[in-house]
């Protein structure tokens, strides 16, 4: 149970502090949405050069869970659906990211009737 | 505004010789901190991901790469949970970029939105605000990808 969670914990710690020295050194106007738009961006990139995969390799859940990795799915997503179903196969990104990005509509939607904001 | 002769007893500095010391002195301390707790809060959320990817491994059966998918979607749905009882704001205040970037982060940043904007209906409150900042973030993230596969698909076909 307990095996890559140092690694988790480093590599993850790490790219959130990334992100953090981004927001700030920088001017305040870059908000998190402008982070986590260079960090999904940023996961296709490196994704699409070979970069990222052996970040996840080394770090698991640390490189995975940090929305860097799920830009990185989908760029593994697009080049694998190349490989499998040619031109059709450059949406395949979509495809390996169904399941996070169904996930968070049907969750984010759910919390959102259930709960009430506070205050 | 400013009553210039209006100084702290025991301080004797100039309003602005005090504004320039501040300056000098608080910025590092904060960077430094927010970046400890950025690392702290970044790396056990990761943990948390990782352990669950564990146990979907050994006591799930799932291989690697559905496990892994299958602890992303476990955060997700607690990312969005904590949003929904207030308790992820807090983290986030905490733990700054080590509480948004992980997809914990990503589901608050719907969550959020969609719940404060709750009173303005079910289309255009929940519906339209769950996308405020997830919209852009599939918008440059598919575009990315596909773009991404298309340069692949050349590169094969030039092979």
């Amino acid at each position: 149970m307990l095996e890559m969670l140092i690694p988790a914990f480093i590599v993850g710690g790490l790219i959130c502090v990334i992100g953090q020295l981004m927001m700030d050194l920088t001017k305040a106007s870059l908000t998190p949405a402008h982070v986590l738009v260079t960090y999904v961006t940023g996961g296709v990139i490196l994704g699409a050069l070979g970069l990222y995969k052996p970040l996840v390799e080394l770090g698991g859940a640390g490189a995975t869970i940090p929305l860097s990795g799920f830009g990185y799915v989908l760029a593994k997503g697009a080049i694998e659906g190349v490989e499998e179903n040619g031109f059709l196969g450059v949406f395949g990104g979509t495809e390996a990211a169904a399941v996070g990005i169904g996930v968070a509509v049907l969750f984010g939607y759910l919390v959102a009737v259930v709960f009430n904001p506070k205050g | 505004m400013v009553n210039k002769n209006l100084r702290p007893p025991t301080l004797n500095v100039t309003p602005e010789e005090y504004k320039k010391m501040t300056a000098q002195i608080s910025p590092r301390p904060t960077l430094i901190k927010n970046v400890v707790l950025a690392f702290l809060i970044g790396g056990l959320i990761c943990s948390i991901g990782q352990i669950f990817i564990n146990f979907y491994i050994i006591y799930g059966g799932l291989p690697k790469l559905a496990a892994s998918t299958a602890g992303t979607a476990t955060l997700i749905v607690i990312g969005a949970t904590l949003t929904g009882i207030g308790i992820y704001d807090d983290i986030v205040k905490v733990g700054g970029a080590g509480a948004i970037i992980p997809v914990t982060g990503f589901a608050n940043s719907m969550v959020s939105p969609a719940l404060e904007y709750k009173k303005e209906g079910y289309v255009f409150g929940i519906g339209a605000k769950l996308f405020s900042i997830a919209g852009p973030v599939l918008v440059y993230g598919i575009s990315s990808s596909i773009f991404v596969g298309l340069i692949y698909y050349l590169l094969d076909l030039l092979r």
